[in-house]
């Protein structure tokens, strides 16, 4: 995978996102918005910068990845079928009563995620504890948290951060997918929580900002962050509902319902069945 | 007697924890600010790789817990148990009940042994908060003894576990020679007139209140209850059945306590037998010693045998 040049994976990004999208308008409704803004970075993880393998998801040295805001698990499932952690097919299931996978990305159901999230601030704990137990271990893994602009308003994110901080976390890595908006409108104008960047120098990180759609962008700051030797934060730019016309940049993309009307609007096509 | 107990409940906590440390590496310990109330220190000196202190913010400390857990580790995190359960009760929910991961959660100072640490820091409902986390097992030695014989069956166990604990010395309940099962209660008085069932620090209230009834000619079983859940439904029910009567006593609210579970165990069963609680009513803790405490919260040695007594009384009346 390390061969991917940067112009092949915008191709798989896009086809991740179609894979998404087709996924969420198959059950009709899901949180597309959030899911999109961090394709590129999760194609550029799985495709490139993470060690991981997709046949053996639970090698103790692998790349701990916890999406923290679960509810972009729909993107997250969609890297991780066309990675081939399991049948793209099985996207089509999302939500589906009975199905393997659930609306919030989880652990025990889905091969390939590290941690189970959806209540907000949670998963970045345990990617704490995850990057705690390489030093323990003297193991040489890297542990990336991708938390949204919006949970940064819990508190725990930071109570995590201040930990990581005060412990000289190098092999850690948050991933704020700064995409300004929330459920109930912009973020700036529910609660403030930028800046990021200055508020995560005082947690003792070092910061990237970023166009979060650059995918060489991307791919060379993760490769800083594997080298760093003090906790990194990546402060992802992105455009919530990326690449969909119907919704983006617009705050209501958090959950949109999907009509097939829409979905043939968005892709010429499906590329699961 | 055990010299077991001539230690605090936190010294034999801490002590199981560094010996079996030794051979499980597994073992690691979380603490939030309290180290030097718990008395975990000690483990830190032992083991400082395996400690961390996540400062006072107890919603991280699970979280980070469940993730270790999550790499394979067997974390143990403590805190008073207001802190350790209902200030972080969505992350174990979320965090380590939800996904399963073994982490020991361990909450001391329960009920009315906060004394003098007060309402802000009295749990009445950790117990009921607790049992509602599918698949939690939730424990509360009565004795030092009692601790030192779950503790490897607490490592043995796969599952997230509350564990209730005090932190000063307990009366003794058991010498060295008893035998604890952690999913089995344990009998501790025999008798036959009626069945008292007591958990924490009501077990030694509870032996005292059977001596004290026996000289009114009431002889009374006493059950020494460790294991809140899953219950053990076979001990409870027999004694139930053989007695005619019960009295269970928590240092807890009665809404949602052990009281609650026992009732809804014996109707489930049919044994429709005269029942009374002692445990903590709908109110906040307060400042205080524990005498006092349990006396203005009607949890004393005489409050159980008036409960007895009226237990009693109506199984005689129902004859």
């Amino acid at each position: 995978m390390e061969s991917n040049t940067i112009s092949t994976l915008y191709k798989q990004a896009d086809l991740i996102r179609k894979m998404c999208i087709e996924c969420i308008a198959t059950f009709g409704v899901g949180h597309i918005g959030g899911s999109s803004s961090i394709i590129e970075f999760l194609t550029a993880l799985y495709f490139k910068m993470a060690n991981i393998d997709p046949n053996d998801p639970k090698n103790p040295d692998r790349d701990r990845i916890v999406l923290s805001k679960g509810h972009a698990a729909p993107g997250l499932y969609a890297t991780l079928a066309a990675r081939g952690y399991f049948d793209k097919k099985l996207l089509l299931t999302l939500n589906q009563n009975g199905t393997q996978l659930p609306s919030h990305a989880d652990m025990l159901k889905v091969s390939g995620v590290d941690f189970t999230a959806g209540s907000l601030g949670q998963g970045i704990s345990a990617a704490v504890g995850m990057a705690i137990n390489a030093i323990m271990d003297r193991r040489k893994y890297h542990t990336f948290a991708i938390v949204g602009d919006g949970e940064s308003q819990e508190g725990q994110v930071w109570e995590a951060l201040m930990l990581a901080g005060s412990r000289h976390l190098h092999n850690f890595t948050v991933v704020i997918d700064n995409n300004k908006m929330q459920i109930d409108g912009m973020t700036a104008d529910v609660c403030k929580v930028e800046p990021f960047e200055s508020k995560l120098r005082a947690f003792r990180f070092k910061t990237y900002t970023i166009d979060g759609h650059d995918m060489e962008a991307i791919v060379d700051t993760i490769e800083k962050c594997k080298r760093s030797r003090m906790p990194t934060a990546i402060i992802l730019n992105t455009i919530k509902g990326k690449g969909l016309k119907c919704c983006e940049g617009h705050y209501k993309s958090h959950s949109v319902n999907f009509t097939p009307e829409m979905f043939a609007a968005e892709c010429t096509g499906g590329v699961l069945k | 007697m055990s010299e077991l107990h001539n230690k605090e409940m936190r010294q034999v906590y801490v002590d199981n924890l560094i010996k079996y440390s030794k051979l499980d590496r597994r073992i690691v310990v979380l603490e939030a600010d309290l180290m030097n109330c718990i008395g975990t220190g000690k483990f830190k000196e032992a083991f400082p790789r395996r400690f961390i202190n996540c400062g006072i913010a107890e919603s991280n400390m699970i979280g980070v817990a469940a993730g270790l857990a999550s790499c394979g580790k067997l974390p143990f995190c403590s805190s008073f148990t207001p802190f350790a359960t209902r200030r972080c009760y969505d992350q174990i929910a979320v965090s380590v009940g939800y996904t399963k991961q073994n982490v020991k959660i361990v909450g001391t100072d329960p009920g009315i042994m906060a004394q003098v640490n007060g309402g802000t820091h009295m749990s009445f409902e950790d117990v009921a908060l607790m049992t509602q986390v599918p698949d939690m097992i939730v424990v509360e030695p009565c004795d030092c003894v009692c601790l030192d014989k779950l503790f490897p069956q607490i490592l043995k166990c796969d599952k997230p576990m509350y564990i209730r604990l005090q932190r000063k010395k307990t009366p003794p309940i058991y010498d060295d020679n008893a035998k604890i099962d952690l999913f089995k209660a344990n009998t501790v008085v025999d008798g036959d007139s009626l069945t008292i069932i007591a958990c924490g620090i009501m077990v030694h209230r509870a032996i005292a209140a059977s001596m004290a009834l026996k000289n009114q000619g009431i002889n009374a079983r006493v059950i020494a209850l460790h294991t809140y859940k899953p219950l053990d439904s076979e001990t409870i029910l027999n004694a139930c059945r053989e007695t005619g009567a019960v009295v269970v006593c928590e240092n807890h609210h009665l809404i949602g306590g052990l009281g609650s579970e026992v009732a809804a165990l014996l109707m489930q069963n049919d044994v429709l037998i005269p029942m009374t609680r002692v445990g903590i009513g709908d109110r906040y803790g307060e400042v205080g010693k524990e005498a006092y405490l349990a006396e203005i919260m009607h949890l004393t040695e005489q409050d159980i045998v008036e409960k007895a007594q009226q237990a009693y009384k109506r199984k005689l009346a129902n004859i």
